[in-house]
């Protein structure tokens, strides 16, 4: 009797103050939390073992080359989010981008074009939602099928890398705008394409905490069953989360080919696994309910940090570059499961 | 709790069907404002079945429902919410991982300009919270560190936010213990008190009689009547939810008998304060060498439970167990086999017979799975094996290859009786043998298991046909709220009255 008396009263509002509590309420941030310490980590470590990391260039840089995987990362999160994956993001990217400047080069409007690569990802994520959503097909096939889909067209239209020219409306997103002109080469370097990743965080943050649908994405995740008991329009928000994960995806694409100067069919293979790695350091459980979009943002730098290292370094091989990948994300892996067994206590 | 004039519901004629059946036959039912309603009847009688048309769950087949006098269609669920009816169900349905104000306020949050005011809304939580007396409980907290019962109250803080006229509470208290109870029903009594209507489903007894005010009776989708609590007691209770008149019930103001009488056979099986947690208190039993022991109660009370508990379908939480002497552990059904104790499941098609394999497979099943794969039966073995119980247990079609599907329920039923005894059982545990059997076979299934008894089993007979329990047993261990209430040993005196009033002499009188 004791024990039940004791456990009823656990969730008493406790004192409010001291870090158990804090965490107790907070496990949830836990692996976010320690992505954020591990990247200070390897800025330090970077900093102390090759010098030049914790300077204004590098760090832009590590800015401008990931602008697109954080887009795609925080489009992932909503997907991962619902217990869902998207793997159709990189072949999207390829697909997207060839047709892009292969229009341009046929002499349509680029600004125009810009907006169709958009949503020729929203059209590949409408796809992918309805297969999965109304036809019940599994999220991972789905996506699949979309990814061969993407590939495949985009291997139609050209096997060949396709060349903006230098003077192309879309290469003003990778203008680099100098912020602060330091010594030397070391500026703070900014371009649209970083802004748009940065104003793209910032709203995928306000949807998700901040909005009925995002707090039903994450009700989704908990429990698709009992989010749907509860009155919670589970279809339209499952549907929705596709779309932006495609859509997403097709805005990564515009941003990536302005940065690149020229498109290819086998641009972005693989990238729906890094997208899906950012995201699963960030903290997002694969299962779903549990995630925070910055907590993504932290994960592509991670992976795009961890690159930058291995260049400098250069006594690691190349090769070795998917081999620490993996360990990394295990590392990950195996922290949320501490933290999902220490909240079954 | 003067009854208030005008009910807040009023169901006439309710019928609804599903293939073949006919779940609800011209049901109707009133809830009073300020009242806790419960809806009696043992299982498959047709209470949830009438919830769900109430929640709009289900289609009417023939019935109007009345809110406040004006006639409704509740066809969707959002329609029966919007009628202002408010159902929390048995297995709360919460999400784990968010904190408990988001899932009091989902779909409900307090909106601004910047999207969700986490503030106001967390306020109206605490609120909600409180006006429950749950002022304890912190709202930011995630609901999966929370207890079940902790959950159930989360959950009826959720249905109260759209202030509902009425509440659903469809066997809230089914994992909850004593003492949780008691918390949960503080709560339901201050809705009460606030002219909350309040539809209360549970399959303890006692539970019913502490909360409510009034109950409808359902029997086999029909209603038995209205009542007054406090003016029904429980034998009637009883005998109207099972459909027998029981003379003279109150005169008998008997207590629990528990006389044993010398077993004739050794011990074979012995279990000291075997429990589950939300599924059986702890329960003394012995079984002897050839008797037959009844469990008897109303669907419900822990029957099919206890089967599970025994045999290692379901693992015991606690208590110890002696089969032939020796203290062993049974915690899963292989190890069950093992120790040469079989269940045969009442629920026949589904975690009996495989009804695709043929009568010949289904019957050397478990005795293969006892051997392990690695040690084929052989086919000689096997023929003779599954002929002498097809002439033994008289299956019909006498022909091993058919498929199961194509036999007769009690021709099934004879399969799976044949599949256990051939593991050579020391204790066979039977949950309701003979049901939806045609007469000759329930016969031929009684008799085959006297013969078993004979032979040196120890059998225990599960049955809702009471008679069935008094004719066959030895001994009747009679179950009430998932709790051992009595231990009866057959004889000229007893009948199905005795075993009723049993049930219905056992309450606390102070309640």
């Amino acid at each position: 009797m004791s024990t039940t008396t004791m456990r009823q009263h656990a969730p008493v509002r406790a004192e409010s103050r001291g870090i158990r509590n804090w965490l107790k309420l907070h496990v949830d941030l836990l692996p976010t939390l320690a992505a954020i310490v591990i990247f200070v980590a390897m800025i330090i470590y970077g900093e102390v073992a090759y010098g030049r990391i914790l300077q204004a260039n590098t760090l832009s840089n590590l800015l401008i080359n990931n602008a697109h995987l954080i887009i795609l990362a925080a489009g992932m999160t909503f997907v991962i989010l619902t217990g869902g994956i998207d793997l159709s993001v990189g072949a999207i990217i390829a697909f997207s981008s060839v047709s892009g400047v292969l229009l341009i080069n046929a002499g349509w409007d680029p600004w125009l074009v810009m907006g169709l690569m958009v949503l020729i990802g929203s059209a590949f994520g409408v796809t992918s939602g309805i297969l999965i959503q109304y036809f019940n097909v599994q999220p991972f096939i789905a996506t699949l099928a979309m990814m061969f889909l993407g590939r495949g067209l985009a291997a139609m239209l050209s096997t060949v890398p396709e060349r903006l020219a230098d003077d192309s409306p879309v290469r003003l997103l990778a203008t680099n705008f100098k912020l602060i002109d330091g010594p030397k080469v070391n500026d703070l370097v900014i371009t649209p394409g970083v802004i748009i990743a940065v104003i793209v965080v910032g709203i995928a943050f306000f949807v998700l905490h901040r909005t009925r649908m995002g707090r039903t994405v994450y009700a989704i995740g908990g429990s698709e069953q009992s989010a749907g008991l509860m009155g919670l329009p589970v279809p339209r928000t499952k549907l929705w989360v596709y779309v932006i994960s495609g859509t997403l995806a097709g805005l990564a694409a515009v941003v990536y080919t302005a940065r690149l100067g020229s498109a290819q069919n086998i641009t972005g293979i693989g990238w729906e696994l890094d997208a899906i790695a950012a995201t699963v350091i960030g903290g997002t459980l694969l299962t779903g309910g549990v995630g925070f979009v910055l907590g993504s943002v932290v994960g592509a730098l991670v992976l795009g940090l961890m690159n930058v290292l291995i260049t400098r370094d250069g006594g690691i091989p190349p090769e070795a570059t998917t081999i620490i990948t993996g360990c990394i994300l295990l590392v990950f892996v195996l922290l949320q499961r501490l933290v999902l067994a220490r909240r079954r206590e | 709790m003067t009854p208030a004039p005008a009910p807040v519901v009023e169901m006439t004629g309710i019928t609804v069907a599903f293939p073949g059946v006919l779940a609800l036959d011209d049901v109707d039912l009133r809830l009073f404002p300020g009242e806790v309603h419960a809806i009696m009847g043992e299982n498959g009688a047709g209470k949830s079945t009438l919830v769900k048309a109430l929640t709009g769950a289900y289609q009417l087949e023939r019935g109007e429902i009345r809110i406040d006098g004006v006639v409704r269609r509740l066809t969707t669920p959002v329609e029966s919410a919007a009628a202002g009816i408010a159902p929390v169900y048995q297995d709360s349905h919460l999400v784990p991982n968010l904190s408990v104000a988001e899932n009091v306020m989902l779909g409900n949050e307090t909106r601004r300009r910047f999207g969700i005011n986490w503030t106001a809304t967390r306020r109206r939580a605490a609120d909600m919270l409180g006006q429950l007396g749950l002022d304890d409980l912190d709202p930011r907290v995630r609901l999966s560190v929370l207890p079940p019962a902790i959950q159930q109250l989360v959950a009826i803080a959720r249905a109260m936010v759209g202030a509902p006229r009425v509440l659903v509470l469809d066997e809230p208290t089914s994992s909850l213990e004593p003492d949780e109870v008691d918390r949960l029903f503080a709560v339901v009594r201050r809705l009460r008190d606030r002219g909350v209507a309040i539809v209360f489903i549970s399959h303890f007894l006692e539970q019913v009689y502490a909360i409510s005010d009034r109950m409808t009776v359902l029997r086999n989708g029909r209603r038995e009547g209205e009542y007054l609590t406090k003016r029904l007691d429980r034998a009637d209770l009883i005998s109207k939810m099972i459909g027998k008149d029981i003379a003279g019930l109150q005169a008998l103001g008997s207590q629990r008998q528990s006389h044993l009488h010398e077993p004739l056979g050794g011990e074979v099986y012995r279990a000291a304060s075997l429990a589950r947690r939300g599924q059986m208190e702890p329960i003394d039993l012995t079984l002897h060498r050839g008797e037959i022991v009844g469990l008897a109660g109303l669907r419900g009370s822990g029957r099919t439970e206890l089967a599970y508990l025994m045999s290692g379908a379901e693992r015991a939480d606690s208590g110890a167990l002696w089969i032939d002497g020796r203290r062993s552990t049974i915690a899963t059904p292989r190890a069950g086999l093992r120790h040469r104790v079989a269940m045969s499941s009442e629920n026949r098609r589904v975690e009996g017979v495989i009804e695709d394999l043929s009568v010949r497979d289904n019957i050397v099943l478990a005795l293969q799975a006892l051997r392990g794969w690695a040690r084929p039966i052989t086919r000689e073995e096997r023929d003779d094996l599954v002929d002498s119980y097809i002439e033994g247990l008289g299956i019909r079609p006498a022909a091993p290859d058919t498929p199961v599907r194509y036999l007769s329920g009690g021709a099934q039923q004879k399969v799976l009786l044949a599949r256990w005894l051939a593991t050579r059982p020391r204790v066979l545990i039977l949950d309701e043998p003979t049901r939806g059997v045609d007469i000759a076979a329930k016969l031929d299934i009684q008799r085959r298991v006297a013969q078993l008894a004979r032979d040196g089993v120890a059998v225990v007979f599960i049955s809702s046909e009471l008679e069935e329990v008094v004719r066959l047993s030895d001994r009747i261990v009679v179950l009430k709220d998932r709790e051992k209430i009595g231990e009866i040993t057959n004889g000229p005196g007893v009948t199905v009255d005795t075993i009723v009033e049993l049930i219905a002499a056992d309450h606390e009188p102070s309640e």
